[in-house]
């Protein structure tokens, strides 16, 4: 089915928004996905437990959808693998050095005013933008 | 008990979120970073969205004075804009503009059975956080986004 995509993508982002809310009134938490992939290969359980809860529940409301609307991630056929998995490291490595992504720093940080949150997401925005440019344009790997 | 719920029901809320908006969609993420390209304005609307109401939700949560089912919140310490900031920053950008996954759209690709870029990018990402617990270790802190 198709949805309009701007409509679509404020309610999504009314969602992520409201799921980081619930996640604060009820357990005091910031929903930061790359903190808590980061914590399962920490050492203790009870912790373990709750971010494969979290994520997990993540799958499966992403599944959901994506089964409703239909519009479910392809695998790209001509994108080089090992450039996939470097991007992976990067994106794992730095992540961890920053201690957030999109949604530690992007969501959770700027809506509690957190200066480090606000330089983290000009500078990866503004690095995302510039590498998208080069691989897409200088070097075209689309 | 019910902060296990919590958590189940925050993530479904997120990841429903994530896929309405079309974040797990990563030629769509990357026509947003390509500005110089048919660029795609939408997800504007999803950081837009998200971070206006957490912002207001946030502001109302935190007048409770704790949260509902903990006796404190679980905030990060305030830390100085050092280095680590912003080559993580710098290095988190590179890898999301080459394939167009954050991390949470890269742990939602596990919606989808036999998505080869799961794999790839997933033992990825769990490789360059180990890469980082080798380089930092005494540092285990992963308070800001957890």
């Amino acid at each position: 089915m198709s949805l309009n995509p701007y409509l679509s993508s404020l309610a999504g982002g009314v969602l992520i928004g409201a799921a980081a809310v619930l996640l604060m009134l009820c357990n005091g938490r910031i929903a930061g996905i790359s903190g808590m992939v980061r914590g399962l290969l920490g050492r203790d359980g009870v912790a373990v437990c709750g971010r494969l809860l979290f994520l997990g529940s993540l799958v499966a409301g992403a599944a959901l959808v994506e089964r409703w609307s239909g519009q479910v991630p392809q695998a790209r056929a001509d994108f080089p693998g090992w450039l996939l998995g470097l991007a992976g490291v990067l994106v794992g490595l730095g992540t961890s050095l920053a201690q957030g992504c999109t949604s530690g720093h992007g969501v959770c940080g700027l809506a509690r005013f957190s200066p480090r949150s606000l330089v983290a997401v000009l500078v990866f925005l503004g690095v995302a933008m510039l590498t998208t440019f080069a691989v897409r344009h200088l070097w075209g790997i689309a | 008990m019910k902060r296990a719920l919590a958590r189940v029901l925050a993530g479904l809320i997120f990841g429903a979120g994530l896929a309405l908006a079309g974040m797990t969609l990563p030629g769509k993420v990357l026509a947003f970073l390509d500005v110089t390209g048919a660029w795609d304005p939408s997800l504007l609307f999803v950081l837009g969205g998200a971070v206006l109401t957490a912002m207001l939700g946030y502001q109302l949560v935190f007048r409770l004075g704790h949260p509902l089912f903990d006796t404190r919140f679980h905030l990060p310490p305030t830390q100085p804009i050092d280095g680590a900031l912003l080559l993580g920053s710098a290095l988190f950008g590179i890898g999301w503009g080459i394939a167009g996954y954050c991390p949470g759209p890269a742990v939602a690709l596990l919606a989808v059975p036999r998505n080869p870029e799961a794999l790839v990018f997933l033992g990825g990402l769990v490789g360059g956080v180990l890469l980082a617990g080798l380089l930092q270790p005494g540092d285990a802190s992963s308070a800001q986004d957890d």
